[in-house]
C-alpha cells in the first residue's frame, strides 16, 4: 500500500471547519483550504444519499464577489468583454453559467453570474468562481474592468449547497419563497430570518439550492438544515462523483486555458447574440469552432469492465491510434460502475464509437457515450 | 502462524507452504469504499516489495506490494464481483492473493500484530 501524508500547515478554514470535525469528517487539503473529503458514512453512501434525499455541502471556499456598476447595462457590458455568455439579457433574479476566457479563447475559469432579484440592487452582478482560481480571477477582472465598475470581493460571505430531490421540501420549511423558484433563478431573501441570496442551482445534476450568507451566520443555517431528517453533510469526494455522473466540468481537470468552451462541449452556454456579435476574448477562434466544429471535443466515456480509468488515461481509437486523454474518471455509485470524461478527436466523438483505454499498460474496451451519465433532475 | 504486517499496510499469513496476502483493516478504513481490485495472474512470480495488485477506492488507485517473494498460486476471484468485501472483512474474506513463498526468511523483518497496532497508533 502506498500512502501520502500531507501537512496541513497554513491551510485556510471555512466558517464551518469546527462543524465538519464535530461531524466526523476526514479533512484534506483542497485549493488552499482544509476541507471535508468525506464523513463517517463514506463517499458512496454520501453520493447515494444526495441522489435519494438531500446532501449539504460546504462550498464556502469558493470565491464570491459583487461586480457593481451604475446600472445593469453598464455592469453587463463590462463583464461581457471577458466572458462569452449573454449577461445583458439576464433578467432580474436569473443566473447563468459562463467562462472567463483568455485572448486565445482558452478557459481561465468557469463561474456563475447572477443578476439579483431586488430592484434596489440594479447594476450588481454576483459572481461565484472556483476556490483554486479566485485570486487569479479577481486580479484578472480588476485589471480589465473599466473605471466605472467596482469589483467587491465577498470574502466575508459563506456558501452552502443543498442538493437532492427533497431539497425543495427542506429549504421551503425555512424559506417559503424557495418552493416557487425555477432552475437557475435567484432571490434575495431570508432563511429563518437570516439575510441570504438563494439560487436554485448546483453541481450534482439534482434539484437543489445554493445559499450565500454572511460567514458569521452560516453555522446557524447549516445546523438548521442538518437538523432536518432528510439532510446529511456531504464531502468533496461525493461532490466529485456526483458532478462526474452529471457530466459537469471540474476546472483544472476537464477545462483549463488549453481548452475552449466549444471543445469542452459548453457551446450551449454561449447565447445567440454573443455568437453573432462576438466581442469576447478569443471570439475569432470560438466562432470558427462553432461554425466548423472543433478539432477535439469533450465526451463521456464508459469503460466496459469494472476497472476505473483515471485522469490522464490515454484514449486510443479501435485501430490503436492515440486520439485523446481522460480528464476525469472514477467510479460512479449511481451508475454502479466506472465512468469517465475526456477529449477525443472530433471524428471519434459520436456516441457509440468504440475506443480503447490504456490502464496500467493494458488495453480496456470502452465506448463514447452521451453526457450526462445520470439524467439531470433540475426543477424546470 | 499469526499474521505479519508491512509498513505499507499489507498482511501475510503463512499456512503450510502457502501464504495468504491482503491489506490491513486500517488500510481499508483509510482508503474508503473499495470499488475495484486488480489481481495478478496465477503463475506470476513477484519479489518482496514489488507491486502485486492494485486496489481502487472511489478517489484513487493504490498499489499493493508483495510482503514476501514467491509465485502467485491463487487469487480471490470473489473480489471481482464484490470489491466491497475488502471494506467489510479486509483481514479475512477480503484477502487478495496466495503466494508460494520463495524464502520464508523474508517474513522475519515484518511486524507482529502488536507491533503493527503500535505502528498504526504512531501514524495518528
Amino acid at each position: 500500500m502506498s500512502e501520502t501524508k500531507t501537512l496541513s500547515l497554513q491551510l485556510l478554514h471555512t466558517p464551518l471547519h469546527a462543524l465538519h470535525l464535530a461531524r466526523g469528517a476526514r479533512m484534506v487539503p483542497f485549493a488552499g483550504y482544509e476541507m471535508p473529503v468525506q464523513y463517517a458514512d463514506g463517499i458512496i453512501a454520501e453520493h447515494n444519499h444526495t441522489r435519494a434525499a438531500v446532501g449539504l455541502f460546504d462550498v464556502s471556499h469558493m470565491g464570491q464577489a459583487f461586480l457593481v456598476g451604475a446600472d445593469h447595462a453598464t455592469a453587463a457590458r463590462a463583464l461581457e468583454a471577458l466572458v462569452p455568455a449573454d449577461i445583458l439579457g439576464l433578467a432580474p433574479g436569473r443566473q447563468r453559467y459562463t467562462q472567463l476566457l483568455d485572448e486565445e479563447g482558452g478557459i481561465l475559469d468557469d463561474l456563475m453570474v447572477t443578476r439579483p432579484s431586488d430592484p434596489d440592487e440594479d447594476g450588481v452582478l454576483m459572481l461565484v468562481v472556483n476556490a483554486a482560481r479566485k485570486e487569479d480571477d479577481f486580479a484578472h477582472l480588476a485589471a480589465r474592468l473599466p473605471g466605472n465598475l467596482r469589483l467587491l470581493r465577498a470574502d466575508h460571505r459563506a456558501l452552502l449547497a443543498v442538493q437532492g430531490p427533497k431539497a425543495v421540501q427542506v429549504v421551503s420549511r425555512h424559506c417559503p419563497e424557495a418552493a416557487a423558484m425555477g432552475f437557475m433563478s435567484a432571490v434575495t431573501t431570508r432563511f429563518d430570518g437570516i439575510d441570504c441570496h438563494i439560487s436554485r442551482s448546483g453541481y450534482t445534476g439534482e434539484d437543489g439550492y445554493e445559499i450565500s450568507c454572511k460567514a458569521t451566520r452560516v453555522r446557524a443555517i447549516a445546523e438548521r438544515l442538518l437538523g432536518e431528517p432528510e439532510v446529511k453533510p456531504i464531502g468533496l469526494g461525493a461532490r466529485d462523483s456526483l458532478r462526474l455522473e452529471a457530466g459537469l466540468c471540474l476546472y483544472g481537470h476537464d477545462i483549463d486555458a488549453s481548452t475552449s468552451p466549444v471543445e469542452a462541449a459548453l457551446a450551449w452556454s454561449i447565447q445567440k447574440r454573443r455568437r453573432e456579435e462576438g466581442g469576447f476574448p478569443g471570439a475569432a477562434r470560438i466562432r470558427r469552432e462553432l461554425a466548423e466544429g472543433p478539432a477535439r471535443l469533450r465526451v463521456g466515456i464508459k469503460p466496459e469492465g469494472r476497472a476505473p480509468a483515471r485522469e490522464g488515461t490515454e484514449i486510443r481509437a479501435a485501430d490503436g491510434t492515440a486520439i485523446g486523454r481522460v480528464t476525469s474518471g472514477g467510479f460512479g455509485p449511481t451508475v454502479e460502475g466506472p465512468v469517465a470524461m475526456g477529449y477525443v478527436a472530433r471524428e471519434h466523438s459520436a456516441p457509440g464509437t468504440p475506443v480503447v483505454l490504456v490502464v496500467r499498460g493494458k488495453e480496456l474496451a470502452a465506448q463514447v457515450v452521451p453526457l450526462p451519465f445520470v439524467p439531470h433532475r433540475y426543477a424546470r | 502462524m499469526a499474521k505479519r504486517y508491512t509498513k505499507d499496510h499489507e498482511w501475510i499469513e503463512v499456512d503450510g507452504d502457502v501464504a495468504v496476502v491482503g491489506i490491513s483493516d486500517y488500510a481499508q478504513s483509510q482508503l474508503g469504499d473499495v470499488v475495484y481490485v486488480e489481481l495478478p495472474e496465477v503463475g506470476k512470480t513477484v519479489s518482496k516489495g514489488a507491486e502485486a495488485a492494485v486496489v481502487e477506492s472511489v478517489k484513487a488507485a493504490s498499489e499493493v506490494y508483495a510482503p514476501a517473494g514467491g509465485e502467485v498460486v491463487g487469487v480471490n476471484e470473489a473480489l471481482g464481483g464484490a470489491p466491497a468485501t475488502v471494506n467489510e472483512d479486509a483481514e479475512g474474506k477480503g484477502w487478495f492473493l496466495k503466494l508460494k513463498l520463495a524464502n520464508a526468511a523474508e517474513l522475519d523483518d515484518l511486524m507482529s500484530p502488536d507491533q503493527y497496532k503500535e505502528f498504526v497508533a504512531s501514524l495518528a
